[in-house]
């Protein structure tokens, strides 16, 4: 085994380096906050200086002008009720897929997890124009609908991984009582994807809430735009005004970064086993 | 339909369970429908009419809609901002996959030690990844600025000669965008590798010390191999996630200085949607759907041979 002399000046070689990268990757971060609480003539002065005295001015300019609150309101809708119905409609096709897996059921099965390699873009003005025929935009509707589409290969994929792995005693015995197939999966099945389920919550609900382009093409400019939309036209609307720029992004990724340290475990957990399925 | 109410005896009721075990749920394609319904409104019916419309002249406006062949096609390799665009979203991803995923590596070969604060650590590394792609972009595009952070950051260490327009200059924007994107995702690459990591069982490596391997050897024939399957995830998924790329690009350089940032997914809103050449657009975007299915389905067929041999 190693020396402990050599481990030791090793470690701590190790230590230093990484605390560098730390600093490193919380650069962006710093400047991010200090910007949004800085009066606008410190910002060209001294670029890296945290502020002399905290500057709440962006902020309440930020948030009145740029409809921060409604926008937050609106991601939470949108991004709530996309996650319940991809929770809903993704468990119960994988139920049924899981125990189907021969001919019809396994193809039904290939042709959902095709949607993992078919990049939005192809479908993306056929989709427009559809949403637009059935007078959708300007709706949560149509993003809701779009989300539940959208994100529905994912969904199954991680619910069928899990479920084949599931031992069917448990439903049978369901069976054996004289359920329905509905009833248990209601009562018996659902209750156990509990940790897949919150893998599928925690990754969906991160790319709805984080979604740009197709919110910008339904909803911008509306009563109905989500952050990054509200936060994309504050930028243009403010060009070069970046303390009230940055109180912006603040305020959208706020939200985001109180809930991430919170539950990083379960979110971190959630993206390096949810991906490898 | 419920069984409840006939109450049959302890005899058939066995039997009923032995059926449904061999059936699975009864009329378990009702539980498909709905799902079914949103993905093929949402992804395969607008998919597969992208498809179609990118051999048409379909300018998205009247019904008129004529084939036209492969002219979209031919179009394409005469435009110059086309051909541009595809050596740009080639090169980013290719750039992003590996810088991105030697970093991610390293941190997560730094974290599997007994390193102090590893948790904070791993924290703060993977923070960027659940930031919004569009904020990423807006920030690093400020971070970048003449005069901003980062050459604030060089004054300040006495080195203005390395002062660039980071996003201004033809040769260079594409890889500061490069830098800014790794620095969003390589905690993503870092977590997946450690999860890979904290699966290789510590007796191979107590077993290959004892027979007299270097550190550097247990590195190449114990963890690396083992590695394998948390690669190929990590190389698969930035690879179409750099294909794919657009929000971060959008709102950092908006495909500029001229053209020398513009992506293939930039390119095609840019037709679609400001303007309005419908059927160039889905042609664009078939192409990059082509490129994405083959180099992933390449990259898993490789990939994967190489798990197989280690």
């Amino acid at each position: 085994m190693t020396r402990p002399a050599a481990r030791g000046g090793r470690g701590l070689l190790l230590e230093v380096v990484m605390a560098g990268c730390a600093v490193a990757f919380v650069f962006p971060l710093y400047v991010l906050l200090m910007v949004a609480l800085k009066r606008p003539q410190d910002v060209a002065t001294n670029v890296l200086a945290p502020p002399s005295s905290v500057y709440w001015g962006n902020l309440a300019e930020a948030w009145s002008s740029a409809e921060m609150g409604k926008a937050l309101v609106n991601s939470t809708v949108v991004t709530s009720l996309s996650v319940m119905m991809l929770v809903l409609t993704g468990s119960l096709a994988s139920f049924a897929l899981a125990r189907w897996k021969r001919g019809l059921g396994y193809g039904v099965f290939l042709l959902f997890v095709l949607g993992l390699v078919i990049p939005l873009q192809l479908g993306m003005i056929p989709l427009y124009q559809l949403m637009r025929d059935a007078g959708l935009l300007k709706t949560y509707t149509s993003l809701i609908v779009f989300y539940t589409g959208h994100e529905l290969p994912l969904t199954v994929f991680l619910y069928s991984g899990f479920l084949r792995a599931l031992p069917r005693a448990y439903e049978e015995a369901a069976y054996v009582d004289g359920a329905t197939a509905f009833q248990a999966f209601r009562r018996v099945v659902f209750p156990m994807l509990r940790p897949v389920t919150g893998t599928v919550i925690i990754l969906n609900a991160l790319f709805i809430w984080n979604d740009f382009l197709t919110p910008m093409l339904y909803v911008s400019g509306t009563a109905q735009q989500t952050v990054p939309v509200a936060v994309f036209s504050f930028v243009g609307e403010y060009s070069s005004d970046w303390g009230i720029i940055f109180a912006g992004l603040a305020i959208a990724v706020a939200p985001i970064l109180v809930l991430y340290f919170v539950f990083q475990r379960h979110i971190i957990k959630g993206f390096a086993g949810g991906l490898k399925g | 339909m419920t069984l409840q109410l006939s109450r049959p005896s302890a005899g058939s009721r066995h039997a009923s369970a032995a059926r449904s075990g061999r059936r699975g749920p009864r009329r378990g394609w009702l539980f498909v429908v709905p799902a079914l319904f949103f993905y093929g409104l949402v992804v395969l019916y607008p998919s597969v009419a992208g498809a179609v419309y990118a051999f048409t002249d379909w300018s998205g406006l009247g019904s008129q809609v004529n084939p036209v062949g492969l002219a979209n096609f031919g179009r394409l390799l005469g435009d110059a901002e086309a051909v541009g665009s595809l050596w740009n979203t080639l090169l980013l991803a290719v750039a992003l996959m590996i810088v991105q995923n030697v970093i991610g590596l390293a941190l997560a070969l730094a974290l599997d030690t007994a390193i102090r604060g590893r948790n904070l650590l791993r924290t703060l590394f993977f923070a960027p990844a659940v930031l919004p792609p569009l904020v990423i972009g807006v920030l690093w595009k400020y971070v970048y600025s003449p005069g901003g952070p980062l050459d604030g950051l060089l004054a300040a260490f006495g080195l203005e000669g390395l002062q660039q327009s980071w996003l201004g200059d033809e040769s260079l924007a594409l890889w500061s965008v490069v830098v800014a994107i790794v620095w969003q995702h390589a905690g993503l690459s870092m977590v997946i590798f450690l999860a890979g990591l904290q699966g290789v069982p510590k007796e191979l490596y107590e077993a290959a010390a004892l027979d007299g391997a270097s550190r550097r050897q247990r590195f190449r024939y114990v963890t690396l191999p083992l590695l394998a399957p948390a690669t190929t995830i990590t190389l698969v998924l930035t690879m179409i996630t750099g294909l794919k790329l657009f929000d971060q690009v959008f709102a950092m350089t908006g495909g500029g200085p001229g053209y020398a940032t513009e992506t293939l997914s930039l390119n095609m809103y840019k037709q679609a949607f400001v303007l309005n050449d419908y059927s160039y657009g889905t042609a664009l975007a078939l192409v990059l759907t082509m490129i994405v299915a083959f180099i992933s389905f390449l990259q898993l067929k490789v990939l994967r041979r190489l798990e197989v041999e280690a």
